[in-house]
């Protein structure tokens, strides 16, 4: 137990406790949580820096709004909903297309808009949202995944994360729905968490249900050496959601469109810490670089070439 | 930040809590041993008898404060007829009395009694004076020639009670004692004899009823002792060898030769004494607990508060010690509850079911909540007239299970009233949203987690040294607030995220 302790706290091992302690209620200033927990919010902050973001559809507030929910998704053939203050992706339905008064979900599963509408309802009583208080739900853009991933995950969509510290990229991980995590991209629901080289977007270790594996349990294939395109943009764009939010500690998911190119999904300002097993190590090390040199750090450029000296782990 | 500034925080509460404890423990001796917890015993008198149809009249002994019992709680049960309590020659009545009644009546006098444990002994300044006793000549002449005899062998009061109680307990030896005690020679009839034989020589002696106290019965037996005034106090007499005792298990109720009933205008048919030791009350305990410490270190402590209070602090105070080992737990150990304080509620609640009843109850509400929540699921129900609905459900699950329980003869089953009913309904949703989410295996581990947490935090909460500790010395609150404040800056790794990062660590070797 003592040796394995010693171990953790050689690799730099982030705990919760520490996250909390020592950044995220360091770092990040409670006036600017609602921009982040507010997917909405986040939205309209992202469009006028001209971030781009999945498309917002529409925005149910209400309760009678439910009525006329089927003219409202009239024009769209797929969408996905999702709760405005959610977390950790519960509460998110997607819906890839119409079969006559049905939806279509992601798992293939066909609901009548009855259910839907209950779901929802629920969304807006706020069993999703963090305190439980009355919360709205957001319509928009279904994500048509490049297909970089497509070998490598099982229907969802695999999204990127980056952890931003002081603007910094310090880790990156992909994400990739399996079966077992009903096609969402979430670690504790069964998803796969690849490790991305800060340097280059190269894809290395990976693990899956706190396990390290090397390749998809669905697909067979293998998950690492996987090129992220345009990783240079992506690592500009969550650069940029610190000069965004005013954040210190973030984590920033992004999806790659194969129209759209990248968009960013959510910016999470308590990120989870399964990233590190992700990249088989530890954040306390990057963070610490990062905090001595936060002062020399000025421009976007800098804070990504800085990163990508200190933190590249293939040579 | 600047952490000195919670160390400092931290250090002065500890010091002041530190100080205070040790202010009360060593100058005003308050005691860090929960002690005084006395014996109480419920007992009740019954009295059946049948009117003639005149007036009735009723008048039965009844128990009076006499160290070292005190009367905590005492009620009378007696429909219809009007009651007065009386006291005379030092004993309490209770007379029931009615213009006309016929029938079989029932009558009752219920009592709680603490026995409390303090050394003080009864003292009388005032010399009781003795009653002369209307002898005829005969006795006369055999107490004369008994205490003769006695006073011969004896060297003072004490031997010569001895020798008058050895000499009563073997009247075929000496004639004077076979007429003293006439035809019947039993323990009745020594103790009047002896009373006779005392008071001619000057020393008070009186004859005391009571019941022994040793274990609960359906129907205890009045005992009798013989009380002896000597050295400014009443001493009791062993009627076999004449020593003077203290009885540990005797309870005195009325002094004298009379009857403990009596009963004008009826013939008695069942008059039964039950006794019943009662699992320690603590709300009547506090009662008394007043009067053992001392006024002046009342005015120091909650012991100060009326007694209704003193019962809700004492709850009250055992939480902040569970929710620091909820802290602990969350915090260092890491594990995963339904709701924050929920376990320290659920908890409180085992209090009074007892920890597996309290479990037992506690599933079977879950268990048959959630079969009800996951079919409300299907009706598609907003969200606040769905937990409104389970919350109804809830208490009507707990009231059937009383109900159930109660007819089933399990007295238990009732105590689960005193769960917290909208900390269940949350339970119940927040578990079922789990389960559809999660998985049935998550939301079962996440049950079972939080009724393990509060079971600890039961064990913890109800172990009567804390509970003593936190109630006689509030100021360990600061030490424990010091500690929480402390743990709100610990930023090690949780055990459970050992666990968590294990994978990390194997790769390294």
């Amino acid at each position: 137990m003592f040796n394995l302790l010693k171990q953790l706290k050689q690799a730099g091992v982030l705990g919760i406790n520490q996250r909390n302690c020592d950044y995220t209620l360091v770092y990040n200033q409670r006036k600017y949580y609602p921009l982040v927990d507010d997917k909405l919010q986040t939205k309209k902050l992202a469009q006028q820096a001209n971030i781009a973001i999945p498309e917002l559809y529409a925005v149910i507030e209400f309760e009678r709004q439910l009525s006329d929910l089927h003219k409202t998704l009239q024009p769209y053939t797929d969408f996905v909903i999702k709760p405005a203050h959610g977390s950790g992706g519960s509460g998110i339905i997607v819906i890839i297309g119409k079969h006559k008064d049905m939806y279509r979900k992601a798992n293939g599963a066909l609901i009548d808009e009855a259910e839907l509408r209950h779901h929802v309802s629920n969304v807006l009583s706020g069993i999703y949202s963090l305190g439980g208080q009355p919360d709205h739900a957001l319509i928009e853009y279904r994500v048509k995944f490049d297909p970089v991933f497509e070998h490598i995950s099982f229907q969802g969509i695999p999204d990127l994360r980056i952890v931003i510290f002081l603007g910094v990229p310090v880790m990156a991980m992909a994400r990739l729905p399996t079966s077992l995590s009903d096609g969402k991209a979430n670690l504790h629901q069964g998803a796969i968490g690849v490790g991305i080289d800060i340097a280059s977007g190269t894809t290395l270790s990976a693990v899956m249900n706190n396990k390290i594996v090397s390749e998809h349990p669905d697909t067979g294939n293998d998950v690492t050496n996987v090129k992220v395109p345009n990783w240079d943009t992506l690592l500009h764009l969550a650069s940029r959601c610190y000069d965004l939010t005013g954040l210190g500690y973030q984590g920033v998911d992004i999806v790659l469109d194969k129209d759209l190119g990248p968009l960013i999904l959510e910016i999470n300002a308590r990120p989870g810490l399964n990233i590190q097993i992700a990249n088989n190590a530890g954040l306390l090390p990057r963070l610490n670089l990062v905090k001595q040199a936060a002062t020399q750090l000025t421009s976007i450029e800098e804070r990504i070439n800085f990163a990508k000296q200190q933190f590249s782990v293939l040579h | 930040m600047d952490m000195r500034q919670l160390y400092w925080l931290v250090g002065i509460l500890i010091g002041v809590g530190v100080v205070a404890v040790l202010f009360k423990w060593l100058v005003l001796g308050f005691s860090f041993n929960p002690g005084a917890v006395a014996d109480l015993w419920e007992m009740e008198f019954k009295v059946q008898f049948n009117a003639k149809g005149g007036p009735v009249k009723v008048e039965l002994h009844i128990p009076n404060n006499v160290h070292p019992y005190t009367i905590v709680d005492e009620n009378f049960v007696s429909r219809g007829f009007g009651l007065t309590t009386i006291r005379t020659k030092g004993n309490r009545q209770a007379i029931w009395s009615k213009r006309e009644i016929s029938g079989t009546q029932g009558l009752y006098y219920r009592a709680t009694i603490q026995k409390l444990t303090t050394s003080k002994s009864e003292t009388s300044v005032k010399v009781p004076q003795i009653e002369p006793t209307q002898i005829d000549d005969a006795t006369r002449v055999a107490v004369e020639g008994l205490l003769a005899e006695i006073r011969s062998h004896s060297a003072d009061t004490d031997t010569l009670i001895a020798l008058l109680m050895q000499q009563l307990s073997q009247p075929e030896q000496n004639t004077n004692v076979a007429l003293l005690l006439g035809s019947k020679p039993d323990q009745a009839s020594r103790i009047d004899a002896a009373i006779i034989v005392l008071n001619q020589i000057g020393l008070p002696a009186r004859v005391v009823h009571g019941i022994d106290l040793v274990e609960s019965t359906r129907d205890a037996k009045l005992t009798t002792w013989l009380q002896v005034y000597k050295e400014l106090r009443w001493w009791y007499v062993n009627p076999d060898s004449g020593q003077l005792v203290e009885p540990e298990t005797f309870m005195p109720i009325w002094r004298g030769d009379e009857e403990i009933l009596n009963i004008k205008g009826g013939r008695k048919q069942i008059f039964k004494i039950s006794v019943r030791k009662s699992t320690q009350s603590s709300t009547q305990a506090a009662m008394v607990r007043g009067e053992i410490v001392s006024p002046q270190l009342l005015s120091f402590s909650l012991f100060s508060l009326p007694v209704q209070s003193q019962e809700v602090y004492r709850i009250l105070l055992t939480i902040p010690l569970g929710a620091f080992l909820l802290v602990i737990l969350r915090n260092v150990v890491g594990v995963k509850t339904f709701g924050t304080f929920m376990p320290v509620l659920i908890a409180l609640s085992f209090r009074e079911t007892q920890l597996v009843w309290g479990i037992a109850l506690f599933s079977l509400v879950i268990a048959i909540g959630l079969v009800i929540r996951f079919y409300l699921e299907q009706l598609k129900l907003l969200l606040v007239p769905r937990l409104g609905a389970v919350l109804i459900i809830v208490i009507l699950l707990m009231t059937a299970i009383s109900i159930l329980s109660h007819k089933l003869g399990i007295e238990r089953g009732l105590s689960v009233a005193l769960f917290p009913m909208v900390i269940m309904t949350m339970t119940i949703e927040r578990m079922s949203i789990v389960w559809e989410e999660r998985g049935p295996g998550e939301a079962i581990q996440q049950g079972f987690g939080s009724l393990l947490v509060a079971a600890i935090a039961f064990l913890f909460m109800s172990n009567p040294y804390l509970e003593h500790m936190v109630f006689v010395f509030p100021e360990v609150l600061l030490i424990i607030l010091a500690f929480t404040l402390l743990l709100g800056r610990y930023s090690g790794l949780r055990l459970l995220e050992i666990r968590r990062f294990k994978a990390m660590a194997e790769t390294r070797h």
